[in-house]
């Protein structure tokens, strides 16, 4: 706890919308580019991760996802008080699972339709 | 590191600005066709006048290649009455539609759309997008055609709409416009249209731009412009703290308050329906029936099933009776014309009388959607490729699902928890919210068989024009209002802007710059401006309060909105973009003190005028600006059958159509 403290305005809501894995991501601004809301910035550091300046205006459309050539670079995240009413059942088990939860079942693999 | 705060919070300075800054610079374009809106309509409209070998520049406040309600992707293209498999005809089919509608329907539109959708989405094939089961993964299905490969939706034997994998949709579009040599102009938002001598009522000869990430200003004159703008939105409800809106929330009415203020005629304006909006639940992201999941079983908490009923209320005995018209039914156009549909009409839906079976305790709470119980392929359909393919829903849902575990071979997807009145049709289930929180429903400019308005120069396509509208027929007017734009830029006299009309909007657009004592932000003049269109035009309407809510708007014009504050070109835009919502609600708001009678029909209630659709309404109120003045009149609904047009839609089709037979 050693960083400095600023005065900041509160975080807009939703707080994050879209999240960057830095790891994947090599900074090419496609998403920026295309963003309809202008939700992500350039980095001002080239070749960084964009910056999400505006998550009160996304629109989880998830054409960023769509348009990044380094699958696992972004992620959209709904907002919790959407997230948290989308809940499942297992037919076969009975369990019930939601989205964003700690320790979740394995991943679905299969792709949509083509 | 992904959000301001944690880049303030470790870099300890405020980023810059990061793209040039430019207020009031000015660039001047001239083309031959102008495209306003680079959406669906918009890239239709914009190919299609350049077939034509006509220069065409869009303008489009986002960018094309994903941009516009519509962008996101598609997965069913509707009224593809000319497909080789369909059982209905055009004809057939609009006359359907306009009886269905009440008559408020846009008969041009509709044919337009029933004549040309399918050729309309045989260019999109062309450019890339996949509309068949060309791997076979759906042979055999009963809604698979195994000659074409065509697939169809929620009516199996007339076969008019089609399912398709339309998620690239839009990236296909632009490649297209770049190909072909089409100008665009990406991030520049539509601000004012430009008229002969700067008079309202003249013809169209260009329009105003302003640049999003630049606040750079932009004039384009042009010989025909072409009107592509989405539904305005933002004016009843607008909260970013909880955001769920199904329409692109950056279709704001700059196309609508443009065209209004230059004199357009628009109709159908009244009108306006409930929007759980900020409220909503994912769209098509927790378990429901309804469009894309049409036709998918209902379980109570204890796996008891929900019955699927005919027209007549009788419960469905198979799952494929609830994708085929009832005995003695030729076909159901179903929901997209109102709801709930006439009888002759009808699509098969969950028991209506859900809400007081789960009341009396018949069925518990909470429901699910139970995909698993659906033969593989009718599941498969629903999730794997209209989930997979629609817009705002292979990434937000089947990605985000998937991902997380979800398998709709073995889970059941809870239906949200509501009162038991919520489950009285399955469009509701996308969330709850009070009654005066409204969207925008059918209004649009008024057009005749060249999709042109009143306006000399200036045509229509997709929302902009009144009526019920969907991809396909955003895409379809817009194939055919590029053809007659083009057809008339070719033949346009020369004009010159008026130096005046273009320094007035620029001073109007650059004002919200200037900071003042007591200014506010955008956001917070939006929520104001919806208060006033939720309190005095929401689902109840009287004289008095309509006159209220026109008093207040105008006040909010001339003090808080002239106050409003940007600090930089993003908020200029979304400055600007809440001078054409007021614009938007104070045009409802004549048009709601212009028609004196209720109407269930348009969803439309006056306190001080409670007969519900009395004969003598039957009609269009129609409005446009004469000389500053809101000026009302009236179209029989019919207006487009009638001199100086021929008496059938095909004569007016041939006649108009443009296109080499």
């Amino acid at each position: 706890m050693d960083h400095p403290v600023y005065m900041v305005p509160n975080p807009p809501t939703p707080n994050r919308a879209i999240d960057f894995d830095a790891e994947i991501c090599n900074g090419c601004n496609r998403c920026v580019e295309i963003c309809r809301s202008d939700v992500l910035m350039p980095n001002p550091e080239p070749g960084h991760t964009p910056l999400v300046l505006y998550p009160d205006e996304c629109w989880y459309c998830g054409t960023c996802v769509l348009e990044c050539h380094h699958p696992g670079a972004i992620t959209l995240l709904h907002p919790l008080n959407q997230s948290i009413s989308v809940v499942w059942k297992r037919t076969t088990t009975g369990e019930t699972f939601r989205l964003g939860m700690l320790n979740p079942p394995p991943p679905n693999t299969k792709p949509p339709a083509r | 590191m992904t959000t301001w705060h944690e880049y303030i919070q470790q870099q300890a300075h405020i980023p810059e600005w990061p793209y040039p800054v430019r207020y009031g610079e000015e660039r001047v374009i001239k083309t031959d066709v102008l495209v306003l809106g680079g959406g669906i309509a918009g890239c239709h409209a914009a190919i299609n006048a350049r077939r034509q070998g006509v220069k065409v520049t869009v303008l489009e406040k986002s960018n094309t290649r994903w941009s516009g309600n519509g962008g996101a992707g598609v997965d069913h293209w509707l009224s593809a009455c000319a497909n080789p498999c369909s059982q209905v005809s055009p004809e057939d089919f609009t006359t359907r539609a306009l009886i269905d509608s009440g008559g408020y329907d846009c008969g041009p539109l509709r044919y337009v759309n029933a004549k040309e959708s399918w050729d309309t989405l045989l260019d999109c094939e062309s450019m890339g997008v996949q509309i068949r089961d060309v791997h076979g993964e759906f042979k055999g299905a009963a809604f698979r055609d195994e000659n074409t490969e065509l697939m169809f939706a929620y009516d199996y034997q007339s076969k008019f709409d089609l399912r398709v994998y339309g998620y690239n949709m839009k990236p296909s579009l632009q490649k297209e416009l770049r190909r072909l040599g089409v100008e665009i102009l990406d991030r520049v938002m539509l601000t004012s249209l430009l008229t002969e001598q700067g008079q309202q009522g003249s013809r169209v000869i260009g329009a105003t731009g302003l640049h999003t990430r630049t606040g750079e200003f932009y004039v384009v004159l042009a010989r025909a412009v072409v009107l592509a703008t989405g539904l305005p939105g933002r004016l009843w409800v607008f909260s970013t703290e909880y955001r769920a809106t199904f329409r692109d929330p950056n279709c704001t009415g700059e196309g609508m308050a443009a065209a209004w203020n230059a004199g357009a005629e628009f109709t159908r304006l009244e009108e306006s329906v409930p929007d759980s909006a900020t409220l909503a639940y994912i769209a098509y992201g927790v378990g429901n029936a309804h469009n894309t999941w049409h036709g998918c079983p209902i379980v109570d908490a204890n796996g008891k099933e929900v019955p699927w009923v005919d027209r007549d209320g009788s419960d469905l005995t198979t799952t494929e009776e609830r994708f085929l018209p009832s005995p003695g039914q030729p076909y159901m156009v179903g929901h997209g014309l109102r709801i709930p549909p006439t009888y002759e009409n009808h699509v098969k839906q969950l028991a209506p009388d859900l809400p007081k079976r789960i009341s009396s305790g018949e069925f518990a709470l909470p429901l699910y959607a139970d995909l698993s119980r659906l033969p593989e392929q009718e599941r498969r359909a629903i999730f794997g490729l209209m989930v997979g393919n629609e817009g705002k829903t292979r990434i937000p849902v089947y990605d985000t699902l998937t991902k997380a575990g979800f398998d709709p071979d073995v889970d059941m997807l809870q239906v949200p928890v509501m009162p038991p009145g919520a489950y009285v049709h399955s469009n509701s289930w996308a969330g709850m919210a009070p009654p005066q929180w409204r969207q925008w429903a059918s209004g649009g400019v008024v057009v005749d068989w060249d999709l042109r308005t009143n306006l000399t120069g200036l045509y229509a396509a997709g929302g902009a024009i009144f009526g019920a509208g969907a991809h396909s027929s955003a895409a379809s007017s817009g194939r055919y209002a590029g053809r007659k734009a083009a057809e008339y830029a070719r033949i346009a006299p020369d004009t010159q802007p008026d130096l005046n009309q273009i320094a007035t909007e620029k001073a109007r657009i650059y004002a919200p710059l200037q900071s003042s004592s007591r200014s506010i932000g955008w956001k917070e003049l939006n929520a104001g401006i919806c208060r006033v269109m939720q309190d005095t035009c929401g689902q109840y309407k009287t004289e008095e309060a309509l006159h209220l809510g026109l008093y207040l708007l105008q006040g909010i014009r001339e003090s808080e909105a002239g106050k409003v504050y940007a600090s930089n070109p993003h908020e200029l835009a979304r400055a600007v973009e809440c001078l054409s919502i007021i614009t938007a609600g104070e045009a409802v708001i004549h048009a709601s003190l212009a028609r004196k009678a209720s109407s269930a029909l348009l969803n439309f209630m006056r306190l001080d005028y409670p007969a519900i659709d009395p004969p003598e309404w039957n009609k269009l109120v129609t409005l446009k600006q004469v000389e500053g003045q809101v000026t009302p009149g009236e179209l029989p609904t019919d207006y487009h059958l009638r001199p100086p047009f021929a008496p059938t839609y095909e004569e007016n089709y041939q006649q108009h159509c443009a296109l080499e037979q």
